[in-house]
Formats: C-alpha cells, structure tokens, sequence
C-alpha cells in the first residue's frame, strides 16, 4: 500500500506518481490522505491499480481515468469520473453535479444522493446511485446505463439519445423525447448484473424499476416538434 | 397618353428581393436557412485600414535582403513544452465529419510544409490529420465527441472552446445526411440522425470553474501542452480578461466573418462583432493585466491576405487563423465545378450549402465518391503555396513599415479610411489624428 499524504505532497506530485504507473507496476494499492476538497485527485490515471481517498473530492476527481478502481471515502464534488474511458470509481458519499458527464466506459457508483445533471451527455458509461438524482440528469445522454434507486428530478432524460434509464422511486418529470418504455428480459439482464457490480443488489431488485428511453421523435429536425427544442 | 413617361418599378430598400425570396422560402418549407461559412454581410473590416509605410521619420528595410522575422512561440506562460511556429498563420478547428478525412489530411499536410499548426474540430482527432500535422492543436468542445485521454496527451496543444465567431452563444449542428458509419461511430450516435452538439460545456459554468476545468487539463496532460481559450467575438475585453484569469496560455478570438460548418443564417449574420472590433479590446485587456505578449492572442474571421495578416498584428495579435481561406486555397468554390454548382442551385463562390454533404469540390462532404475527386498531396501543396503567399505579403508590409519581426508592426503603422474603422480599431481617420470616442470625441 502506497499512502500519499496529499496536504504535505501536493497534487501535481500525486498525479504525477500515478500517471507514472504503467501495466505491470507491483505498486498496485494507494492510498490517498488529507484530500481536504482538492480538485482533480487522480485524474488521468491509466493504469489497473486500485486508489482509496479518504475523504471529500473537490471537482474532477477521477476525471478520465481508465482502468484503475478508486474509491472516495467521503464526497465528491463537481464532474466526478468526467469523461471516464474505462475503470470503476466508488463513491460512499454525495456526488455534486455533473457526475460521470460525457463518461465513455467504466462504472460509477454513488452510495449517496447525486446532485444535477448526473450522466449528462454520457457516452457509454454505467452510473448506479443508491440514492436520487438532480433534475437535469441524462441530459443528451448518448449511450450506456443510468440506474437510480431512489427518484429523479425534474426534466429526466431531456433530449435523450440511446442512454437507457432505470430509476426505482418517481420521475419528477420527464425531458424532452424522454419517455418510459417496457422493461424486456435483456433489461433485467443488465439491471441485475449494474445491481450486483455497482454493491446494490441487497437494496433493491430488477423489477421493482421502471426504463426510460427516447422516443426518437428529435432525431430529425421537423418544423412541428419546435415547442420541443 | 403613351408618351408620358412611367415611373420605373422600385424596389424596397427594407424588403429587397433576396428579403422576400427567404420569406417565400420560410413560408414554403417551416425550416430557417441553414447555412455553412460566415457572414455575407458587408462589414468594417481590415480593407479599411492602409499601412502608412516609413519615410523621413522611420526607414524602411531592404526587402529579400534585411531579414524580417515571422516565427512565434504559443503557451510560453504556463506549458513545459510551448509551440514554435515559423509563421503566425494557423489553420482554425474544423471538424472530421464537417470535413472529409482527405481534406483534413491536406489541412495537415498543408500546414506542416508551411511551419504551422492545424486544429481539430468538433468529431474528435483522426488519425489522418494526426499523422499529418507536425504541429495539431486539439479541441475540448461542449459535445466532447470522440475526446479521451490519449488523444489529449499525443496533440501539442488544447483548446478550449468556449465560441466561434460565425455563432457566439451557439452549439453545434451536424446534420443527417453527413452522418456516415465512421462519423456516427466517432461520436458514439446512431447513423444519419442530426447531431446537436451543446452550447454549455457539461461539465464547468463560468470562469472560475474554467479556471479548476483547464487546471484538471493541466493535471492529465502533466502540464506540458499549452492551453487555448477559444471564444467568439462578443464581449473580447471581458472574455479575454476572464479567459487570463481561467489561467490560459493563449486566447483565440474569432470575429462574426469566422465559418462554421452548418448553423442558421439568421445566427451568423446578426450574432457577434467583426473581428475588426474584437482585437483591440482584446489587446487593451491584456495590457491592462501585464499580459500582453505573455498571453498570446490568435485571432480569426476573414484573413484573407498577408496584408490582414500583418494589419491584425499591427493591432496586437500574435498570430491569425484561418478557416475558410484555407478551404478555398484546398479547391472549395472552385469555378472549375460551375456546372455542378448551378445542379445544386448556386454558383462557384456563392455555394455554401456544406451541411448537405453534396460539396463537388470534395471537400465538406462523407461522400466517398466525391471526396475521391478532391486529392490530398495536391490540395496540401495548394495550402502551403497559400501560406508561404500570406507570409511573404505580411513581411512586405512590415520590411516597408522598417520592422525586422511581423510582432514589431504597431498601430501607429495605420490609419483608417473610414469613421467607423477608426472607431473600431483604435486607428486614426487617415490624414487626421481623429479617433471617433478618443481625443475628447467628435
């Protein structure tokens, strides 16, 4: 276990040491102290290395990572895993808005609540939050799997592309050629399986959720949907 | 009766025949006018600045013997590895996907031969203009299609785009018919749906989140690559002066005669400033900071000639780019594709329907049968022969002011021809030392 005190090292030396990982490092667990809401604590580490915070994140924590697993023991702020290309990163806490936004691959869990704009224009990640998220979340969400135990604010979904939804508790509202669509056998599939990998699968079960989806109807701009823009 | 003579027909200054033609159009088909390139309208511009040329006061340098110097150095403030160019003429982001993979390939091949950069666009880096580029500025757009980690770490610089000048304020807009299986599969969206590309960033709101978001960019890339601030010509003292304080090594500032790819007419023609108007402000802002030749400024919109070229240095730029020009110098609007252009209803020079894919020069398409006809060695050499013109037109000018560096030519080598550019600029009306808003007025 490599331990980095981040108030006496400072984050350029931190970043630095990680983005020195290669494939076959032997320093493969890290430990972050001292995080104190410093913004962008390992991001653009691509290495398969494990790297505990203990601690609140400020912004961009985990920004692009890919591959390696890191866990906040605390909160995180804006952007967290922002852009994420592969990896998991675990939060115990709250996570501020636009977590996961434009994330390409890899898994983000939140324990707590997520603010809005969770999974904004995400690009093939998957995002399990154990509790609700802000209003605004998915917003143009591309593709990959949003999973909400708990509700949804306002406007889920606006604009939505090929992202799907699963939230458990109510949608305040849904966007803009967001709609709520059947949940068929691969959906469960994939529910139970974010369920399980995202360390909820004892709080809650694949079928109590409902999925939201495009209705396509944006796709192409049309004159007569223009009160939808 | 039949002698007296008729009172000819009149048309409407107000409603002019092109007016109502767009009426009748709207009113036909419900869709505003989508269009690519910058504005049409007529606007101050740099044909209304002259040099004034040395004399008894200063002395001029002797042109193809005393050396006039046109290299810059970008991101000298914060990045480890800053970007040396031989000239300060660069190629502005355009998009793979706007753009076909053969012409950004010439942009790249173009541009290394002449010493400068090229930029990506809104799709992401191919590997086309990576390959081809000495020098290729990658940019960090609202869309973020196709942006990774990987690709920041192998382009020599970032920008980021807050703007651009043909629609400040405004996203992006790829239509359909350009969305081929490679485009489509680059920005992660289903084949042939429109693809809007955000006007926010997702992720950061206002400067001092631009100031965390460039510091996270800074952190990635291990602070080698210089950063860009990109915005279009709206408010440059205050967007210059934020973009300084965000932490940016460079700030790129395009006037409203800067292209885009495909947005409404309606935007390009009535949103923004000429870039004329734009630079002062922004060099008065970085003066105002310290920061003036510290920060460098790019600017964009209309640089046509060498001579823009050393008026917009002249006036505090370090550097320009160029967008348009650059295709035109490719083979866009050729005349020699007349008859194809009168197919799709326009004429060569006038055609700037790009967002449909049906370019006959090859160039602004995903029409694997049409971009074959556009060849990439050949348009690359075009571009390069273009550049190396500017440069030595903008060193004409500048060894006739008496300056050994195109950086060395100042305002005081200016006048203005009209009113409004002499406001504009900051330069006196020529044969007066009247600046309208300066010198205590009218």
């Amino acid at each position: 276990m490599q331990t980095f005190d981040l108030g006496k090292e400072g984050l350029r030396a931190l970043n630095s040491s990680l983005h020195a990982l290669k494939g076959q490092t032997n320093m493969t667990s890290w430990e972050v102290v001292n995080p104190k809401g410093a913004h962008a604590i390992a991001a653009g580490v691509d290495a398969p290395v494990d790297i505990t915070v203990r601690g609140s994140t400020g912004y961009y924590c985990a920004g692009m990572n890919k591959q390696a697993t890191i866990r906040i023991k605390g909160s995180a702020g804006p952007g967290v895993a922002e852009n994420m290309m592969s990896g998991t990163v675990i939060i115990d806490g709250n996570a501020s808005q636009y977590a996961g936004a434009t994330g390409r691959g890899g898994l983000l869990v939140i324990k707590g609540n997520a603010s809005s704009r969770c999974g904004v224009s995400m690009k093939g990640i998957d995002i399990v939050v154990h509790g609700s998220i802000g209003h605004m979340s998915a917003f143009m969400a591309q593709s990959g799997n949003l999973v909400v135990l708990g509700d949804a604010g306002d406007a889920l979904g606006d604009s939505l592309y090929e992202a799907r939804l699963f939230v458990r508790g109510s949608v305040k509202s849904l966007g803009a050629d967001c709609i709520e669509k059947e949940m068929r056998p691969e959906h469960y599939a994939i529910l139970e399986d974010l369920l399980k990998r995202g360390e909820a699968d004892h709080l809650a079960k694949p079928s109590e959720f409902k999925r939201y989806g495009s209705a396509r109807k944006l796709y192409n701009f049309n004159i007569d949907n223009a009160s939808s823009y | 009766m039949t002698d007296l003579p008729r009172t000819p027909p009149r048309f409407s200054a107000t409603f002019t025949p092109a007016i109502n033609a767009e009426i009748r159009r709207a009113a036909a088909s419900g869709i505003y006018d989508i269009r690519g390139g910058g504005t049409k309208r007529h606007l101050p511009h740099f044909d209304d600045l002259l040099f004034l040329g040395a004399s008894i006061s200063r002395y001029p340098l002797e042109g193809y013997r005393e050396k006039c110097a046109t290299d810059v150095w970008l991101g000298t403030r914060f990045a480890k590895k800053p970007i040396h160019l031989e000239i300060p003429v660069t190629i502005a982001g355009m998009s793979f996907g706007a753009l076909s993979g053969p012409a950004k390939e010439a942009l790249g091949r173009g541009a290394s031969a002449a010493g400068t950069s090229t930029t990506t666009g809104d799709g992401g880096m191919t590997e086309e203009e990576r390959g081809h580029s000495k020098t290729l500025v990658y940019q960090y757009l609202p869309s973020r299609y196709g942006m990774n980690p990987d690709d920041l770490r192998r382009c020599d610089a970032i920008e980021v785009v807050v703007g651009q000048g043909a629609k400040p304020g405004g996203g992006g807009m790829l239509l359909g018919q350009k969305i081929s299986d490679r485009v489509a599969n680059m920005r992660n969206l289903p084949k042939g749906i429109d693809q809007r590309s955000a006007c926010r960033h997702p992720d950061w709101t206002g400067p001092d989140d631009l100031e965390i978001k460039i510091m996270e960019l800074r952190e990635i890339t291990d602070w080698e690559k210089p950063i860009y601030v990109k915005v279009g010509g709206a408010r440059p003292y205050y967007d210059t002066a934020l973009a300084v304080k965000a932490g940016a090594d460079v700030v790129v500032l395009d006037g409203m005669q800067g292209g885009t790819a495909a947005t409404q007419d309606v935007f390009i023609e009535h949103v923004g400033m000429p870039i004329l108007a734009c630079i002062p402000q922004a060099v008065k802002a970085l003066q105002d900071l310290g920061m003036h030749r510290k920060v460098q400024l790019i600017v964009s919109g209309g640089i046509r000639t060498g001579a823009d070229v050393a008026k917009a240095m002249a006036l505090g730029a370090d550097a320009v780019a160029i967008g348009t020009a650059a295709l035109i110098a490719l083979g866009d609007n050729d005349p020699k594709w007349e008859e194809e252009y009168q197919k799709l209803g326009t004429t060569a020079d006038a055609y700037d329907d790009w967002h449909e894919g049906r370019d006959p020069a090859g160039i602004t398409t995903q029409d694997p049968e049409l971009f074959k006809r556009f060849d990439p060695v050949l348009g690359g050499r075009r571009l390069k022969n273009y550049l190396k013109v500017m440069t030595l037109e903008a060193q004409t000018i500048a060894r006739a002011c008496g300056k050994n560096h195109l950086h060395n030519l100042e305002p005081e080598d200016l006048c203005s021809l009209t009113i409004e550019a002499a406001a504009m600029a900051g330069v006196p009306l020529a044969g007066t030392n009247w600046i309208p808003g300066r010198n205590g007025g009218f």
